[in-house]
């Protein structure tokens, strides 16, 4: 054996063995990929069926999403962008670059705090039989009291009425403002209105439970109990997609191609 | 030799000689991890796998290491295969591995890891070195394990995400102590499973490491 001193030596072992585990790294990676690819596109594909209550546990995703059917809007007119491929689409890193339409926030408009916005977000339909829309799910996020939440908002094709909401990433304190995964909160928001007369954001968490009797009752979810931060946080995400910033100008389309459809049957 | 001493290896570390509540070391991964007991238990399986393997791989290279780069090596080994388990969760187990965020790549700064490869690999053969680097990573999980299922039974009135006590604000009776949710609370429970164990065990307590003399009060008080 070579003398075990020498710096020649000691670099060769360095050498060998950053290449054996560099090797091993890259196969690792490489063989990875495609599995840890597919566990990524389910666990968004499965969140998305959460938040229209259409996900049970061992159900083969790929069927269900089949009638779900992703778009990309033009946030500023509130129009499907067909040019553009949902399936390659990022919205969240098209934010941050302005050849993608994304621009800084200003800081006052700035109420969820994410900085920047997407010129263009990915929206999912979910269709009735007859080819009508029955619910779309908008994309939000903002932030919380320790980090940004991403989730899912659904709404009914009347523009209006929340469906549900799901929360698929974030790192709020587990057991208080982690509660927004609880099922039990999450079910308040279904069937609660969105815009008040006058078209303004008008569903607002609210502290202390919710009085079912306030005429303002069909706005208003409860505040999380001991996640006051967070709570606020989620009123402002929400409002803030909900805006004319947000998706309120393709919410007002959907809006209007409903009516046209079917008129309301109470006329 | 080694098989008489096997067994010995493995149960030492998790009572007589546990990482966290004797040497005091991977309190940070610890406090993060535990407030429910499913992300403990992937803590578990990767930290015991990474110190187990990482201690048979260095010990097979150890004497082809020069002295003045072995920190390096063992670091290059041990970083190698937290990558390993961390690109595995995220294959296998991707919702479970969220939560787990950046402390499954942090394994590598936990001193149990690099503790057991200098002191036990560096210096032993692979089969010894594996069954030390196991040992170490189950005492490790034990501890984990105690705070997880504590923390989350008492904070959160679930165990696994299965409702154990029925909360008072969804009808039941439990009222959940939040203060077991946040990272404190791990503190304070490894102190008292301390207290707990030296009590049990009075040779873990340490020696004080200096006496408070008695007669070193203010000058000319003390006659002498």
């Amino acid at each position: 054996m070579a003398a075990k001193d020498t710096k020649a030596y000691a670099l060769w072992v360095a050498f060998t063995l950053c290449l054996v585990c560099s090797v091993l790294v890259s196969a690792a990676a490489i063989a990875l990929r495609p599995v840890q690819q597919t566990a990524k596109l389910d666990d968004k594909r499965k969140n998305i069926l959460r938040v229209v209550d259409m996900y049970e546990p061992g159900m083969n995703i790929d069927e269900a999403f089949r009638k779900i059917t992703p778009k990309v809007v033009d946030l500023d007119s509130g129009e499907i962008n067909e040019a553009i491929d949902p399936a390659g689409y990022d919205q969240y890193a098209a934010a941050k670059d302005p050849a993608q339409g994304g621009k800084p926030i200003a800081g006052d408009d700035d109420i969820a705090k994410i900085k920047f916005r997407p010129r263009y977000a990915t929206v999912y339909f979910l269709y009735n039989e007859d080819g009508s829309v029955r619910t779309v799910i908008l994309p939000i996020n903002g932030y919380g009291l320790w980090s940004t939440l991403y989730g899912f908002l659904a709404v009914q094709a009347d523009g209006n009425t929340v469906v549900g909401i799901n929360f698929y990433q974030h790192a709020e304190t587990p057991g208080l403002g982690g509660e927004v995964d609880n099922p039990n909160w999450k079910r308040m928001w279904a069937g609660k209105s969105i815009y008040d007369a006058n078209g303004q954001v008008a569903l607002h968490l609210v502290k202390g439970g919710v009085n079912a009797d306030s005429p303002d009752a069909r706005f208003q979810v409860d505040a999380l109990a001991g996640a006051t931060l967070t709570s606020n946080g989620v009123g402002n995400l929400v409002k803030y997609w909900l805006s004319d910033a947000g998706f309120k100008p393709f919410l007002r389309n959907i809006a209007r191609q409903h009516a046209a459809a079917a008129p309301p049957a109470e006329g | 030799m080694s098989e008489v001493n096997a067994k010995k290896i493995v149960i030492e570390p998790i009572a007589d000689n546990n990482p966290i509540i004797l040497q005091v070391l991977g309190i940070c991964s610890a406090l993060a991890v535990t407030s429910k007991l499913e992300t403990a238990l992937i803590m578990c399986v990767g930290l015991t796998t990474v110190t187990a393997f990482a201690n048979l791989f260095y010990s097979l290279v150890r004497n082809f290491v020069p002295g003045s780069i072995r920190i390096i090596a063992q670091m290059t080994i041990a970083a190698t295969l937290v990558i390993l388990v961390d690109q595995t969760l995220k294959a296998v187990a991707y919702e479970a591995s969220k939560p787990l965020s950046v402390f499954v790549g942090l394994i590598l700064t936990n001193c149990i890891v690099m503790g057991r490869l200098e002191a036990y690999a560096q210096s032993n053969k692979p089969w010894p070195s594996f069954l030390d680097g196991l040992g170490n990573g189950l005492g490790y999980s034990a501890i984990l394990v105690t705070l997880a299922v504590v923390r989350e039974l008492f904070g959160s009135g679930k165990l696994l995400g299965v409702e154990i006590l029925p909360l008072a604000k969804a009808g039941g009776w439990y009222v959940p102590n939040g203060l077991l949710l946040l990272p404190p609370s791990a503190f304070f429970l490894i102190g008292l499973i301390i207290w707990a164990v030296r009590t049990w065990k009075p040779q873990q307590v340490e020696k004080p490491t200096f006496h408070i003399q008695s007669g070193q009060t203010h000058a000319g008080t003390e006659a002498h």
